[in-house]
C-alpha cells in the first residue's frame, strides 16, 4: 500500500504543478499577445499572393518569425488520456494557439523594423518537437511563419502616381 | 539580394530566371537544452533556446541559399520556400529553396 502511495503522490505532485503554473504561464502569454496583437491593428496581413498597386512599392523583404512552446505536464497527462478513447485533445488547442500567434507577431516585428505596414503571403509551418529523452513525455511545438514585407513610397509619391495613371 | 515569397518582385519585372537555388543545414541540440526542456515540460512556456537555435539554423540556410544565387549572378531569390525534417530524435534540418533571378525596377 505504502508502495502504491510513494509511485502516485509525485505524479499528483507533478499534475498540480503544472496545471497551477502551467495556467498561469499561459494566462501571462496570452495576454502579452494580445497586447502586442493591438499594435499591428492597422497592419496589412494576408496570404494573398499578389501584391496590389505594385508601382507604388519600394522595397520588399522576406519577414520570418518562430516560436517553440513547451506544454505543461497537466495537458500532456490529459492529451494522453485523450489518446486512449480518441476525439478532440482540447488541452493541445490553446498550446496551438499561442505558438501561432507568437510566431507570427515576431514576424511583424521584423516587418516593423524594416518600416513595412504590409505582409503578403504569409505561410504557417508547424513541426513538433519531442525530447530525446523517452522518458519526458512532453511535446513542444515549433510555429514558423513568414510572409513577405512590403514598403510603400510615401503617400505623397503615391498620389502623383495615381494622378499620372488617371491623366 | 532581395529575397521574398512571392512569385515576382513587387515594383520589379523578373528579367531572366537563372534557376533553383537552395540551401541546408542540420542541427542537433545539445543535452543541457534537452534537460532545460524537460523541465519546461512541467510547467509549460517558450523553450527559449530552442527558438534561438532554429532561428540561427534557419538563418545560416537561407544564407546558403543567397550564396547560391550570388554565384549564379542573381539579384534575387523569389518564391522562398522552408521545410523542416527531422532527421533523427534530437536532430532536424532545415532547408531553404528557391528561384534564383535578375530583376529590373519597373513593372509592365
Amino acid at each position: 500500500m505504502e508502495a502504491l502511495w510513494l509511485q502516485v503522490l509525485p505524479l499528483l505532485g507533478l499534475l498540480a504543478l503544472g496545471y497551477g503554473v502551467g495556467r498561469w504561464v499561459e494566462h501571462r502569454h496570452l495576454r502579452s499577445i494580445e497586447a502586442r496583437e493591438r499594435q499591428y491593428r492597422g497592419f496589412v496581413v494576408t496570404n494573398l499572393r499578389v501584391v496590389p498597386s505594385p508601382e507604388t512599392v519600394r522595397q520588399s523583404s522576406l519577414v520570418l518569425g518562430e516560436a517553440v512552446i513547451a506544454t505543461d505536464f497537466f495537458k500532456s497527462f490529459a492529451a494522453r488520456l485523450r489518446s486512449l478513447v480518441g476525439g478532440e485533445v482540447r488541452t493541445y488547442h490553446t498550446l496551438m494557439t499561442r505558438a501561432r500567434r507568437e510566431a507570427l507577431l515576431r514576424m511583424l516585428d521584423q516587418a516593423r523594423r524594416a518600416g513595412a505596414q504590409e505582409v503578403y503571403n504569409v505561410r504557417y509551418e508547424t513541426s513538433n518537437i519531442r525530447s530525446a529523452n523517452p522518458r519526458n513525455p512532453g511535446v513542444s511545438v515549433e510555429v514558423f511563419a513568414f510572409g513577405t514585407a512590403v514598403v510603400r513610397q510615401p503617400a505623397a509619391g503615391r498620389s502623383e502616381c495615381h494622378t499620372s495613371a488617371v491623366s | 539580394m532581395i529575397l521574398v515569397n512571392t512569385e515576382t518582385v513587387p515594383g520589379y519585372t523578373v528579367r531572366e530566371v537563372r534557376g533553383l537555388v537552395q540551401g541546408n543545414t542540420i542541427r542537433a541540440k545539445h543535452v543541457g537544452r534537452d534537460i532545460a526542456a524537460g523541465f519546461k515540460n512541467l510547467i509549460g512556456g517558450e523553450l527559449k533556446g530552442y527558438t534561438e537555435l532554429l532561428t540561427e539554423a534557419r538563418r545560416q540556410a537561407i544564407e546558403r541559399m543567397m550564396a547560391q544565387a550570388q554565384e549564379l549572378g542573381a539579384n534575387a531569390i523569389v518564391n522562398v520556400r522552408f521545410t523542416t525534417s527531422a532527421v533523427t530524435q534530437g536532430a532536424a534540418e532545415l532547408y531553404a529553396y528557391g528561384t534564383a533571378v535578375i530583376v529590373e525596377p519597373g513593372v509592365i
